[in-house]
């Protein structure tokens, strides 16, 4: 579904990413895990077409197409999706105009109907409960005044509502208490299928304790330097990250 | 008297000469008509008018509106005025009031409004007490202007401890009729002791008419009164407007001023207060949604007299082409007015790279225990949220409306009257999401 190859990218002439190669198919849930400054999250935001950063080099193939030729919205449309790690707040535009927009946006890229208001509140319903979310939540402003755990149940809201081919979760985890990393985890994992895919982006091996990874990567200094199994995340999390960079 | 001035000497004779006006009124007008040509129309060395140059209005010649006129266009103008139906309502169109248009009976007991010729006859005593002691006719060449040509306008006055049923709005509408006219509407508000009333002032005009509407409103706030006021300014793109209000507010009282300019060739908002009673609260705020070559200026001024006083302002606007927002706010304290509380902020978003936008915070400060602050941005759309909303699949042009709008929805908020907010919140949001 997703293959990355030597990828090289920059933020204001500084490089970050110096050769990732990333290889997710189909049905996996991917954890890339690493210290800060490493390049993580700009991994993350480079596949969503953040425009801070450059692309130097290498490529990144989606589903058979070049994704870096899109724009950030045709990559949406075409089934990526980016959990945030710091939501943006739009005090005065409402959650229910928002979530219904994006999600007319990509209906009409699927070639499927659009959906009016009172359509789009029966689609809401049960998206609700899976994050745990009062329907209140709809006539407040996207983000604005929400506590750090509504603004990363909003994102795995979002993440309910478009229906991602592959969903990718910057440090969704950071800031969250133990019963609201429940509530989080427990979406990603209700809306896991055999034919979409996850890419955990975390510091800490807690969020892997209630999203199982199929394959675990350390990235250093902008590179992959060590890929395993579910283990691996349980070995980093008792020895630290010291061990892998000097193995490196 | 300079030939921009002289041109309105014989338009004002035949004024003097018509019958009717009460010899207070007379005298007034002819003092205000001696002043507006001594103090003549402002300069940009004027540093009140320092961003507006007001040449476009001083080198045409605006007619007075005489005679009687037909009254096809109201309904399709009403129409599209921003509020309520039910609401209690003065029309005016081209600076005439229009009875069958009009609704005044329905502000309850303790509400008196007429229209400013009908007070003239009925309750001299208290427009004779009130007309022209607020507006500074004798030191502002607009309020001058409209004080010696004050056509008609609308009288209220509220009784002590009433709050007027409903909302009055007042529609000064426009058509062909008036093209190449001026019209100096008036508005005179007296509101008694703890008294409240909401007035929402509509502003609407046909597509292409070219004309100066130059208004003029006093409002008094007696002690704990309310006053809730809207200017709702959506005229031709070829229509000239300046707008003055002038209040005064006893102790503990509230005015809370809107201003929603989306009209006009050039427009200026000059929303004034005297914070003259301890305790006494101010809320000024407005927005202006300017493009092509749309020139739109808001004055403040906020003088802090009696001690203990709260002024708040928001202001915001919205340019695109090559539009020219200004934004001039004054606050004075005086050293009586001790714990002054004292804050106002505006905020510009540029479109497009030609717009432009001068703003500048004044404050005067003669008293040491206050509080006040001031801030100003201009700024362009957000990267990191456009990515945001595009990367939910938003194409660029539907996530930069869905910003843009959310900038104005701030200051929007702000609207006590639901009807009039979500009216405006509607148009403001069409305004930038059509395609």
């Amino acid at each position: 579904m997703l293959k990355i190859e030597n990828l090289h990218a920059t933020a204001g002439g500084k490089e970050i990413l110096k050769g990732v190669s990333l290889t997710v198919n189909a049905g996996e849930v991917h954890a890339i895990m690493g210290p800060n400054g490493s390049g993580k999250s700009t991994l993350a935001q480079v596949i969503a077409g953040h425009p801070g950063f450059e692309v130097t080099q290498g490529s990144i193939v989606y589903d058979g197409e070049n994704l870096l030729d899109l724009q950030p919205e045709e990559r949406a449309q075409h089934g990526v999706f980016l959990a945030f790690q710091y939501p943006v707040e739009i005090p005065g535009v409402t959650n229910a105009y928002f979530l219904r927009s994006a999600y007319n946006e990509i209906r009409k890229a699927r070639g499927e109907q659009q959906v009016d208001p009172m359509e789009f509140l029966d689609v809401m319903e049960q998206k609700l409960k899976l994050v745990d979310m009062d329907p209140d939540m709809l006539h407040r402003s996207v983000n604005a005044g929400f506590s750090g755990g509504e603004k990363k149940r909003n994102e795995i809201l979002q993440m309910a509502v478009l229906e991602p081919k592959l969903a990718i979760l910057d440090e969704t985890d950071s800031g969250l208490d133990i019963d609201a990393l429940r509530v989080v985890a427990g979406g990603v994992n209700a809306l896991k299928k055999p034919t979409n895919a996850t890419i955990v982006v975390t510091h800490y091996q807690r969020l892997l304790n209630y999203i199982v990874p199929d394959k675990v990567h350390v990235l250093a200094h902008g590179k992959i330097v060590k890929s395993g199994g579910k283990e691996l995340a349980l070995e980093l999390e008792a020895r630290g990250y010291d061990w892998v960079l000097e193995a490196a | 008297m300079s030939a921009a001035l002289a041109k309105y000497a014989e338009a004002f004779a035949a004024a003097e000469a018509a019958p009717g006006s009460p010899a207070w009124l007379a005298e007034l007008r002819k003092a205000a008509h001696a002043e507006f040509n001594s103090i003549g129309f402002p300069t940009t060395r004027n540093e009140n008018w320092h961003y507006t140059s007001v040449t476009p209005i001083a080198e045409r010649t605006f007619r007075p509106l005489k005679g009687a006129q037909s009254s096809a266009a109201i309904g399709g103008l009403i129409e599209r005025a921003v509020g309520d139906a039910s609401w209690a309502r003065a029309v005016f169109l081209n600076g005439q009031f229009e009875p069958s248009h009009s609704s005044l009976a329905s502000l309850g007991r303790g509400v008196r409004v007429s229209t400013l010729t009908a007070a003239l006859a009925e309750q001299p005593d208290f427009v004779s007490a009130h007309l022209g002691k607020l507006a500074a006719w004798n030191a502002q060449a607009f309020t001058a202007f409209n004080t010696a040509f004050v056509q008609d306008g609308l009288v209220v006055r509220v009784a002590r401890g009433v709050k007027a049923e409903m909302p009055l709005h007042v529609l000064h509408l426009v058509d062909k009729q008036a093209a190449g006219c001026m019209i100096h509407p008036r508005l005179l508000v007296v509101l008694e002791p703890s008294a409240e009333l909401t007035v929402v002032e509509s502003y609407i005009s046909e597509r292409g008419v070219e004309y100066f509407t130059n208004g003029v409103g006093e409002a008094t706030l007696g002690d704990g009164a309310r006053f809730y006021h809207c200017k709702v300014q959506r005229e031709s793109r070829e229509a000239f407007h300046v707008g003055t209000l002038q209040a005064t507010q006893g102790r503990d009282s509230l005015f809370h001023s809107f201003s929603y300019a989306s009209g006009g060739a050039l427009s200026r908002t000059n929303t004034y207060t005297r914070l003259a009673g301890q305790g006494a609260e101010v809320r000024l705020n407005g927005l202006y949604l300017i493009d092509g070559a749309q020139h739109a200026d808001h004055q403040t001024i906020v003088e802090h007299i009696a001690p203990g006083c709260a002024s708040r302002e928001l202001y915001k606007g919205i340019l695109d082409g090559e539009s020219h927002g200004v934004f001039n706010g004054k606050v004075y304290v005086e050293p009586e007015a001790q714990q002054t509380d004292g804050k106002q902020t505006n905020h510009a978003l540029l479109l497009s790279p030609t717009a432009r936008v001068d703003t500048k915070p004044q404050l005067e400060i003669f008293a040491d225990d206050v509080k006040c602050t001031h801030g100003a941005t201009v700024g362009r759309l957000d990267d990191i949220a456009l990515f945001y909303l595009k990367s939910r699949g938003m194409g660029a042009d539907h996530a930069r409306a869905v910003l843009t709008y959310a900038f104005a929805a701030e200051v929007l908020e702000t609207v006590e009257l639901d009807e009039l907010r979500d009216g405006l919140e509607k148009i403001a949001f069409e305004r930038f999401t059509r395609a």
